[in-house]
């Protein structure tokens, strides 16, 4: 786990699942766009069971809802893909990851990010780089590396 | 992607190919010790190897290349044989040049000492060996003064080319005491004179302290086109008359230098004065060297305008560009057909026929004949016969064959495999076949054939067969099959490539360790490929590989399931049919379809893919072959063919094996590719959990 020290500011973007802001490091982002037509896979698993059209490329589209251990929900006139690039060994790998809303790109100061509580929180610890406060917001910044690489096999660990 | 190689990685690619060209001949030259051409071949490829290493850079591969080229030059001029241990030796040495191109830092310069070493027993005494020149230690000869004899002439554009001779002179000049005299006999009269045109060659004599590289060195820019001879004198012996050298030289014949000598006393006024040899008979030398260097020149003009070098990465990327153009034109045809606009309908039509024809184009451009692939094969019969102690013949068949590059690189390694199967287990040893009453050198042929958008590759040895029993025994004790369970040929053949089964009695260096059969398998299928295996006991084995002519795009047959469309490949589809009620309501419990009195299998991709939506009053089915097994998969609807632009998956879904790949269709939207072997395996496997549940 990356601790934060010294007076570095984090860039994220905010985005919303079920009423919680999460953050994603903007490094990572490509491009944010508008819910397109999904194609789902049969007998995939479940949090990566769609494939999008992403500028010719075909892309996965990621559900963070069921790695998060949150309930399914039919898409909405807010819902975006923010499309993301992560190096993998050797290739990068580019996903779309579902937001039922997405705020803005914002920066988030080194000393309002905390070390991850291991609990209070209700989402698998492993997914949670580390949290922050901004105002009375929490604001959750994902390891989204793991969140989508980890173990295809191992389910996300009980909410507490 | 797309920078311009390194003069170093041209070489390297250039030297593959002589390298290639060389073992060929070498090959050859076992079987054809008398053919003059392979010798000439083989010293051709020598002789490049070492001049463009040395231009690049690649000393160690010059020095080296420069003694096997020497002994070669002496076969060529007959003085020595092409004899099996030259050409085993000639064989190591070419592995050897090969590690000097591809890393000249790694190659163990021991290997290369004993090797030239052994060379040299070969060859014979040193003084035999021409031109004993040490290029790897040049220095040593430095301290001595050698006379030298240049004869050169510059292609006819050379002066146009930027290249002056003079200067070239010039620099001989200061390499010691050189005498030259101009050849004019080349030029023509004076209205026939192009003053572009360099008509003129040189003839001189160069005596040096410095080493005969420093000559090399004058002309190595131009050395690629122009014509030029360098021999030492041997200043030491009286000076010869001028008719030997004329002779030497091969301006006048033998005979007719001793005809003149015998009719008159006086060489040089013989010459100058009847013309005997001063005018037809060195101009029709003069012709006929000059006849030779046309046809020369105009070959590798012809060759050079006939082929270009092409990175494959620039193709990679005009295959990118083409697969975006196919799925933008499916927009487009989709667009018009929806505008009722005739004029854009028409532009449409026009536009999908240009983009299928550069498809096919840039596909073409692609492909490479197999015969590459096969000819890298007769070493490794050659050298595993020998290790084995079986006499093994190589033939191949339709080398002509076109594949995509990438495919015909992925090719190697599972040929590789499979060859050296057929000789390790395949073949019998020499007595085995004869008391099998078969001749005692055992076949293997390797060949291609086109079929439909496939292209089949076969091995097939006449050996002993696969043994049926044995294959079976293994499987059961592995617990591949049930015991007593029934098996056909082409199933029990299959389990050959379970990871793992090897039913060899014995581990050897070559093969029988069960690593392997799988990998082949798994290889071809990553190409979109089959493996099939068939065998007749006592008569040999066959394996095909079925492979698809490209990796890029395909023909597809898109169909719907439930609320998702779907490709398969065409080349998989043998025809439609509808799904009768009646045979939908009768097949309930047992899954089967009458086609024509056979009675097909069918998969219903509705249950196995989910689908939620209700299913289509009348239900299609498309039948499909794989391997020699015909299914039937249960659709919606046939919507129609597809050209497909195939687009691999992410590693998330690695684990979903029933799709080979997914496309973009003409609205953007994203269709997945059936993998139909896969699919027809999981349908069985489900199945059978479902009967057993």
């Amino acid at each position: 786990m990356t601790r934060w020290s010294g007076n570095r500011t984090l860039e994220v973007v905010t985005l919303a699942l079920e009423g919680n802001i999460f953050a994603l490091e903007a490094s990572v982002v490509r491009e944010i766009l508008d819910l397109v037509p999904i194609t789902q896979v049969p007998n995939a698993r479940p949090f990566v069971g769609g494939l999008i059209n992403v500028r010719g490329k075909v892309v996965p589209l990621v559900d963070l809802r069921v790695r998060l251990g949150m309930a399914l929900k039919p898409p909405t006139i807010d819902t975006r893909i923010v499309v993301i690039e992560l190096a993998g060994d050797g290739a990068t790998l580019i996903v779309g990851l579902l937001a039922d809303k997405v705020y803005e790109v914002t920066e988030v100061a080194a000393a309002a990010l905390e070390e991850t509580p291991r609990i209070g929180l209700g989402w698998p610890a492993e997914f949670i780089r580390c949290v922050g406060k901004r105002g009375d917001e929490v604001i959750v910044v994902l390891d989204i590396d793991r969140a989508i690489t980890a173990d295809p096999h191992a389910q996300p660990a009980a909410a507490a | 992607m797309t920078a311009a190689a390194s003069p170093a990685d041209t070489f390297r690619q250039e030297a593959q190919e002589l390298l290639e060209q060389l073992e060929a001949a070498l090959l050859d030259l076992e079987e054809r010790p008398d053919d003059h051409a392979l010798i000439d071949t083989a010293f051709r490829a020598l002789h490049t190897l070492k001049g463009s290493g040395a231009m690049f850079g690649f000393d160690a591969l010059a020095a080296f290349t420069h003694h096997v080229e020497n002994a070669f030059d002496l076969v060529r001029k007959g003085r020595l044989a092409p004899s099996e241990s030259l050409i085993g030796l000639t064989l190591a040495a070419r592995d050897h040049m090969r590690a000097l191109i591809e890393d000249p830092e790694a190659a163990d310069a021991a290997t290369g000492t004993a090797l030239l070493a052994r060379l040299t027993e070969v060859v014979g005494s040193p003084a035999e060996a021409a031109a004993p020149a040490p290029v790897a230690v040049p220095d040593e000869v430095a301290s001595t003064t050698n006379s030298w004899r240049i004869r050169f002439r510059l292609p006819p554009g050379a002066a146009a080319a930027g290249t002056n001779p003079l200067l070239l002179l010039d620099e001989l000049r200061a390499l010691g005491s050189f005498d030259v005299v101009a050849l004019t006999d080349g030029v023509p009269a004076v209205e026939d004179i192009d003053p572009a045109t360099l008509y003129l060659a040189w003839d001189g004599v160069l005596t040096t302290t410095a080493p005969r590289s420093a000559i090399d060195d004058v002309f190595l820019f131009v050395l690629d086109d122009m014509e030029l001879k360098v021999e030492p004198l041997d200043a030491s012996s009286a000076p010869p008359r001028l008719g030997e050298i004329l002779v030497e030289r091969g301006d006048a014949k033998a005979e007719t230098v001793q005809q003149a000598v015998q009719s008159q006393e006086r060489l040089g006024e013989i010459l100058v004065k009847t013309g005997a040899v001063s005018g037809d008979a060195v101009a029709a030398a003069l012709v006929e060297q000059r006849h030779l260097r046309d046809a020369e020149v105009a070959r590798s003009a012809a060759k050079a305008a006939d082929s270009i070098r092409v990175p494959a990465e620039r193709l990679d990327d005009l295959m990118d560009r083409v697969g975006e153009l196919v799925i933008a034109q499916a927009r487009l045809r989709q667009l018009a057909i929806g505008s009722g606009n005739l004029a854009l309908k028409a532009v449409a039509e026009e536009i999908e026929r240009l983009a299928a024809e550069l498809r096919d184009t840039t596909m073409v451009i692609r492909t490479v004949p197999i015969g590459s692939l096969f000819g890298r094969y007769r070493r490794l019969v050659r050298d595993l016969s020998r290790d084995l102690g079986k006499e093994v013949e190589l033939s191949t068949a339709g080398e002509d064959t076109e594949l995509d590059k990438t495919m015909v690189e992925r090719l190697n390694d599972p040929l590789v495999h499979l060859i050296r199967n057929c000789i390790d287990h395949g073949l019998e040893t020499g007595d085995g076949r004869r008391d099998a009453g078969k001749p005692p050198t055992g076949h293997i042929q390797l060949a291609a054939v086109h079929s439909g958008a496939e292209v089949l590759v076969s091995i097939r040895d006449d050996g002993r067969g696969l043994d049926r029993t044995r294959i079976r025994a293994r499987a059961e004790e592995q617990g591949l099959v049930a015991a007593g369970a029934k098996l056909g040929d082409a199933e029990l053949y299959q389990l050959i490539f379970h990871p793992g089964f090897s039913t060899a009695a014995a581990v050897t260096s070559v093969s029988g360790r069960g690593v392997g059969m799988d990998v082949v398998k798994r290889t071809i299928e990553g190409l979109r490929g089959t493996v099939e295996v068939d065998s007749t006991p006592g008569q040999g084995t066959t394996v095909t590989l079925r492979l698809p002519l490209t990796l890029a795009i395909i023909d597809g047959l898109l169909v719907r399931i439930g609320d998702g469309r779907y490709v398969i490949p065409l080349t998989a589809v043998e025809e439609c049919v509808e799904l009768t009620t009646a045979e939908d309501g009768r097949s309930r419990g047992t899954s089967l379809l009458n086609i024509r009195g056979d009675l097909v299998p069918f998969l219903r991709l509705r249950e196995m893919f989910a689908a939620t939506v209700p299913a289509d009053a009348y239900q299609k089915v498309v039948i499909v072959s794989t391997g020699d097994l015909r299914v039937g998969l249960v659709v919606d609807q046939v919507i129609g063919d597809h050209q497909t632009v195939i687009k691999s998956l992410s590693k998330l879904h690695a684990d979903v094996d029933c799709f080979s790949g997914a496309t973009i269709l003409g609205d953007g939207t994203v269709a997945l590719i059936l993998d139909v072997p896969h699919l027809v395996e999981f349908g069985q496997v489900r199945e059978e959990r479902q009967r057993a549940s």
